[in-house]
Parts: C-alpha cells; sequence; structure tokens
C-alpha cells in the first residue's frame, strides 16, 4: 500500500491542490446538497400523501397508495434514476439530469418514507382518535390538528435515518452526468492520489450527514417538546449530536 | 321540568311528547363471536341521570361507546330524541345512517374519557376551544370566553396555557369535562372518569361532576365504580350483567334493598 | 425505433439480464453474510470490550455508516484491486456497510434481552462466555430476524451501486444492452420489475414473520 506512505510524504503538496480545486469541489458540494435538499422535500411529500392515503376509508384509494409504496419500494434507486435518465428520452421526455435524480430520490425514499408515516400515524394511542369522534371534528381536520403533530414526533427518528440513506445515495448520479462531490473527488483523485482525494471525499460527506443528523435531532426535540414530551430545544442543545437510528430496531430500510 | 337535585322518585318527566331523549331498541353488540350486548332495550328521558353499574366486561362501557358512534351496532337501533343514530328502519330493511348525519347527531353528545384523552399538542384552551370553533362554528373569541367560564367552574381557569403534560391526572380529567361541556351537549357520556386517577384526585373530579349535575339538565349515562358517586347523582341505576339489565331502580331502593341475588352479590363485593 | 415496446429486445436482453441476476444474489448472499457475522461480531465488542478496544471500533462504524457506499466502493476498489478480484471487493464493501446496520440491529436485540437472564445466568455462576453463547445471543438473534431480513432485501436493491466499479450486476447489464443497442426501454424496465418480482415476496414472508415474533 504505497499510496498510504505518499499520503503522508505528500501532504502538504495535496493540500495546495485541494485548495486550488476548492471552487468546482465547492460546485460539487452544492450539487449534492442541492439533491439532497430537494430530494427530501420531494420525498416528505410524498411520504405524507403515500402514508395518509393508507388511512383514508375509501378502499380504492387505500390500495393505490399501497400499490405506488410497493412498487417503488420494489425497484431500486437506480434503475428509477436509469430509467428516467435513459428510457424517459426515448419516450419523447428529455428531463434535467438533476430532475432525474431528484425525482428518483423523492419517489424511492417517499415510497420508504410513507410506510414511516403509516406507521406512526397507527401508533398515536386510540384514545386520541376516539376524542376527535367525541368532539365531531371533522376526520380531516382530526388528522392535521390532532394526529399528524403527534405522529410528527414519533416518525422523525427513522425519517432521520432515510435522510442518510437519501445523501449516501446521491453518489450515485455522476452516472447520469451530474458533477456531484463525489465525482470532483474522482477529478481530485488524478492529482492527489486515492488515499487523500477519498480520505477528503468521505470526511466531507461524514460531515454533511452529521449537519443532517443535527437538523432532525433538533427537529426532533422541538416536536416533543410541543407534545409535552420532553424539555426544549434551548434546554438540550447536548442532544443535537447523538447517533441516528438508536431507536428502533431497524426494519423501515427494506 | 326536570330536578336539579335528585331525590328518589323524583325522576324528570321528560319531553312533552314523551319521546325518550336517548332509546336503545333490540341492540346487539358483538365482538367476533363473543356477545358482549344481547337484545338490549332501555332508555333515558330528557335530563335523567342513569348510571350503569356492574362487574367488568358486562358491556357497560360497550353501551357508551355505541352511543358516542365509537363501536358499530352489530343489530337494533339507537334513536336521540327520536333521531336514528347508527342504522334506521326503511321499508323493512337496516339501513346505515351515512357519517355525515351521524356526525350531525353526535355535536349533541359529549363524552369523558377514562384515560382523558386531552390532545397533547394543543393547551388548555386550545383543547377546549378546538370543536366549538371548527364544528360549531363559533367566534374564537366567543368560543374563549366561553371556555374560560368552563374552566372557572371546574377549577382550571388558572392553567387554561399550560399543557396536559404538565397537569395532574385529576387536573386533566377536570379539563377534559370543560371540554365535552363547551359542545352544549344535550346528552353527557362519562365513561368511569376516576378509574384511571390516584385514590386522592378521584375527589376533586367528583365534585366538579356533582356541581355540574346540580346546575344542569343535561341528560348523563355513568359507568362508574364510586358507588356514592352513583348514589349523589343519579335518579336512576341499572344493573348489567353478562350483557342485559338485571334490576334498575331508584338508586335508594338499588343500594337498600336490591331484589336480585346477583345485584345484592355485586353490592356487597364493591361497597 | 418508433415503437414503445419491442417483445424481441426484451427477449434479446433476457440472458444477460439474468446472468447479470446471478452476480447480484451472489453479492447480497454474500454480503448478508458477512453482515450478520461481523455484525455480531461489531455488537458484543461494543458491549464487552474495554473503551480503549470499543471507542475506535464505535468511530469506524458511525464513519461507514454515515458515508456513501457508492463512494466506499470506488475507493476500495482503488486502493485494493492489486489484491484482490473486483467481485471480492465489491462484495466485502458491501457486506462492512451493511455489518454497520445489522450491529445496531443486535444491540437493541441484545439490549431486548431482559435483565432477569442476565441476573439468573450469575446466580446459577454461568462464566460469561457461556452466559451469551447459551442465554443471551440466542435471544437476541431470534428478536432480531426481521430486521435481518429486511436489510438483505435492502442489500439486494442496493447491489446496483456496485455498478460503478464495472461489476456486471443486472443493471450494469441492462445498461449494456441499452448503449450497444440504443434499446434502453426493455433492459431497464424487466431489470426493475425482476427487481420488484424478487423483493416484494420477500418483504410479504419478512412481514409475516414479524407478526409472528410479535
Amino acid at each position: 500500500m504505497g499510496g498510504l506512505t505518499d499520503f503522508v510524504e505528500n501532504f502538504g503538496i495535496n493540500t495546495e491542490a485541494l485548495v486550488a480545486r476548492m471552487p468546482v469541489i465547492l460546485e460539487g458540494i452544492l450539487v449534492t446538497v442541492q439533491l439532497t435538499v430537494l430530494g427530501a422535500l420531494g420525498a416528505m411529500a410524498i411520504a405524507m400523501i403515500l402514508g395518509l392515503a393508507q388511512s383514508v376509508k375509501l378502499a380504492a384509494v387505500r390500495i393505490a397508495a399501497r400499490i405506488v409504496v410497493e412498487f417503488f419500494r420494489g425497484t431500486s434507486l437506480v434503475v428509477q434514476l436509469f430509467w428516467f435518465f435513459f428510457v424517459l428520452p426515448l419516450l419523447g421526455w428529455q428531463l434535467d439530469p438533476l430532475f432525474c435524480g431528484v425525482l428518483a430520490l423523492s419517489l424511492n425514499y417517499g415510497a420508504y418514507g410513507a410506510e414511516v408515516v403509516r406507521g406512526s400515524v397507527g401508533s398515536v394511542p386510540k384514545g386520541q382518535y376516539e376524542a376527535i369522534s367525541a368532539l365531531s371534528l371533522s376526520p380531516l381536520r382530526g388528522m392535521f390538528r390532532v394526529i399528524v403533530p403527534q405522529a410528527w414526533a414519533l416518525m422523525i427518528p427513522s425519517l432521520s435515518n432515510l435522510l442518510i440513506q437519501l445523501l449516501k445515495g446521491t453518489a450515485i448520479v455522476s452516472m447520469i452526468t451530474l458533477h456531484d462531490l463525489y465525482f470532483q473527488v474522482d477529478q481530485l483523485r488524478r492529482t492527489t492520489g486515492t488515499w487523500y482525494a477519498f480520505g477528503f471525499g468521505l470526511l466531507a460527506y461524514f460531515v454533511i450527514a452529521w449537519v443532517l443528523v443535527a437538523f432532525m435531532n433538533a427537529l426532533e426535540i422541538r416536536a416533543k417538546h410541543r407534545i409535552g414530551r420532553g424539555p426544549s430545544l434551548r434546554e438540550s442543545l447536548g442532544q443535537l449530536f447523538r447517533s441516528p437510528g438508536r431507536k428502533q430496531i431497524g426494519g423501515e430500510l427494506a | 321540568m326536570p330536578e336539579n337535585t335528585p331525590t328518589p322518585g323524583a325522576v324528570p318527566e321528560g319531553a312533552a311528547d314523551g319521546t325518550p331523549h336517548l332509546q336503545f331498541r333490540d341492540v346487539v353488540k358483538k365482538f367476533g363471536d363473543n356477545t358482549v350486548l344481547d337484545d338490549l332495550n332501555f332508555s333515558v328521558s330528557q335530563g335523567e341521570r342513569v348510571t350503569l353499574i356492574g362487574p367488568s366486561g358486562s358491556g357497560k362501557t360497550t353501551i357508551l361507546r355505541l352511543v358516542m358512534t365509537l363501536e358499530e351496532l352489530t343489530g337494533g337501533y339507537i334513536d336521540i330524541s327520536g333521531q336514528p343514530l347508527q342504522y334506521t328502519e326503511r321499508g323493512g330493511k337496516r339501513v346505515r345512517v351515512p357519517d355525515k348525519q351521524r356526525r350531525r347527531t353526535t355535536t349533541q353528545i359529549g363524552m369523558v374519557f377514562q384515560h382523558f384523552n386531552l390532545f397533547p399538542n394543543m393547551t388548555v384552551m386550545e383543547n377546549i376551544i378546538e370543536a366549538p370553533v371548527h364544528v360549531m362554528g363559533l367566534g374564537r373569541d366567543e368560543a374563549a370566553d366561553k371556555a374560560e367560564a368552563l374552566l372557572d367552574k371546574v377549577g382550571m381557569a388558572w392553567k387554561k396555557d399550560a399543557r396536559p403534560s404538565q397537569l395532574s391526572g385529576g387536573q386533566q380529567q377536570r379539563v377534559a369535562i370543560a371540554r365535552a361541556l363547551a359542545m352544549d351537549p344535550e346528552i353527557l357520556l362519562l365513561d368511569e372518569v376516576t378509574s384511571a386517577l390516584d385514590p386522592e384526585l378521584v375527589g376533586e373530579v367528583l365534585g366538579v361532576l356533582k356541581d355540574i349535575a346540580a346546575e344542569t339538565d343535561i341528560s348523563m349515562l355513568i359507568v362508574t365504580h364510586e358507588m356514592q358517586f352513583a348514589r349523589d347523582v343519579s335518579h336512576r341505576v341499572m344493573m348489567f350483567d353478562q350483557g342485559s339489565v338485571v334490576e334498575q331502580d331508584s338508586p335508594e331502593k338499588i343500594f337498600t334493598e336490591p331484589e336480585h341475588q346477583r345485584t345484592q352479590d355485586f353490592l356487597r363485593a364493591v361497597l | 425505433m418508433s415503437d414503445i415496446w419491442s417483445w424481441e429486445h426484451a427477449a434479446a436482453a433476457l440472458p444477460a439480464l439474468l446472468e447479470g441476476f446471478k452476480v447480484t444474489l451472489l453479492a447480497t448472499l454474500l454480503g448478508t453474510l458477512i453482515a450478520v457475522v461481523l455484525g455480531l461480531v461489531v455488537a458484543i465488542v461494543r458491549r464487552t470490550a474495554p473503551r480503549i478496544l470499543s471507542l475506535p471500533v464505535t468511530g469506524a462504524v458511525e464513519f461507514i455508516r454515515m458515508t456513501p457506499l457508492v463512494v466506499q466502493l470506488v475507493f476500495a476498489n482503488l486502493v485494493l484491486s492489486q489484491f484482490f478480484e473486483t467481485l471480492t471487493i465489491g462484495i466485502w464493501v458491501l457486506g462492512i456497510h451493511y455489518t454497520t446496520y445489522m450491529a445496531e440491529v443486535y444491540r437493541a436485540g441484545i439490549d431486548s434481552v431482559a435483565k432477569g437472564q442476565w441476573e439468573a445466568a450469575t446466580a446459577l455462576s454461568l462464566p460469561r462466555a457461556r452466559t451469551w453463547r447459551a442465554i443471551v445471543i440466542p435471544q437476541a438473534v431470534r428478536n432480531t430476524l426481521p430486521a435481518l431480513g429486511n436489510y438483505a432485501i435492502s442489500m439486494f436493491k442496493e447491489t446496483p451501486f456496485l455498478i460503478v466499479i464495472f461489476i456486471s450486476e443486472m443493471v450494469n447489464q441492462a445498461q449494456n444492452y441499452g448503449a450497444n443497442t440504443y434499446r434502453y426501454t426493455e433492459p431497464i424496465t424487466m431489470a426493475g420489475l425482476i427487481f420488484l418480482a424478487a423483493s416484494y415476496p420477500m418483504s410479504l414472508l419478512i412481514r409475516r414473520l414479524e407478526k409472528k415474533l410479535a
């Protein structure tokens, strides 16, 4: 592993090369962040729609939502990405690669997210649903004013895991010509060698991931505080960098 | 006009035309193969307060939940002021009442639960005004004024901006009572409202309920294990066992000289 | 070219897809095996080893779990390709990536073994190793079976990431067929449907198992 000694010997020169390439690397980070944020927003919207549709009274709606969820969970992110990029143009739709990426990420992780939404809506205590009935609130109002705010606090830990999955999933988009962080790291490798470039690249992804985790933890603390199940955000800043996925036994991925 | 302080025998006369406020006709409720209520018939007149007693599992709570439409009838009918609640008879057939119409009827019915079921994401005040504003279409200010008066009545006005999680069980239950009353219910269902409370908190809740019983002419259907409370507030007590009425009479009569062996056994066990 | 779907192309692409599917299955099976075994080792190390050992293990697990599989694959391949075959490298990276998930699953499983079990073992003066092997692990593993299955399916659907190190799994085969013939519709659509057809029954099976164990 001669690369490792190179890594130590050439650390100074490599860092100069890194600084010189910083503008394009920052552009790569921007692409990765764009894909992550837009993909997450799209996935969240889809998760909410498909998740809540599964608790609708009309069986046709429930079944349709179920089919869409199973379809996008079952067909693999990469296949969906390639389908939007390679197949859709043949059918007459030429999509911007970034849009392809966001679309595939939204649909795939949205389908996983729908399971999380469905599960957490289902685990709001039965008494809450009964109180909605007893007060004659309409099902829609009860759902959005009472159930979803409580389910939201329950679903954040799993959504946090999915968000990290989504970030990691974005690294495939150089296959559809996007110049994301991974692409720029691979370019950097040509001047600095593998160890330095990938050491930097992995660390950069790691830092982005932790920023996302801290954000999600903050959301969770706030949501729990709002339903009276925890301290306020100001009182629990120490919890911000708690590792994700420490609660459930981990089944929401498949 | 109904009596406000119940004395044995002084049962309210009910609506002028004699229609019962609440009527069960041939009601059957099954959970799977398990028959909980078997061909049950009884009625409650306007302003009457009826307490259901009996061993657990005898179907008392199910009766309240059927009136609140939290459970679906298996057979028979329930009428509210002569109007069908869950099912109606049309051309000799039993027809389901549409959800919209059911909800219209149930706005006249309030329920207080064993586990309070306050909404944890809302303050005390928000809990109370939610339904008046969004179901009855009251203005926010008007609803808030009314809520304040009700909170005053249950002694919780000082906690109106608190969240349910910051309250004791007894306080939560008093808020839940105010929340049910904010809808101006004509029928109030009380489902073991003190069973989930620590013994030292039972008194405050029952005290509030006794005051309300004395001040209003809301018809009430009560399930409770507090026999003294049942005696104090009800016009009539119904003894239940295995899905049917064993006997019913004034509290005075039931608690002093019950006729049936099963009632005697039950009262000996709980008193 | 004008027709949207050509059955001839579908038939022509199928052999290559199935060839790729074999690689996909192989990678999933071996990757799962690695994750199942290493995950347990990691979970036990984190639980029992002194901090000087468990702390770096925890750090490594977090790092691998929070960085992209794609980048790890390319990195490992660049560094190790002179020593190992690409497929071997790919399977190990896949396995080690999922080890970090499995370790978390085992941790939760171990935590779910009742405290009374440990106390009973102590009361019987069972040695530590025996307690782990005969009492804790059997119970923990049983609780983790559904999650294990779910991660195996998840890994199955992530094998197309192996395309970045040019392993000819199914999606790579599909893309190659498309690049050679300019017919992407059939191979890519079929690849997706094969994933669906294989993973959906599996996840139904696991849901049933979940209910049974619950």
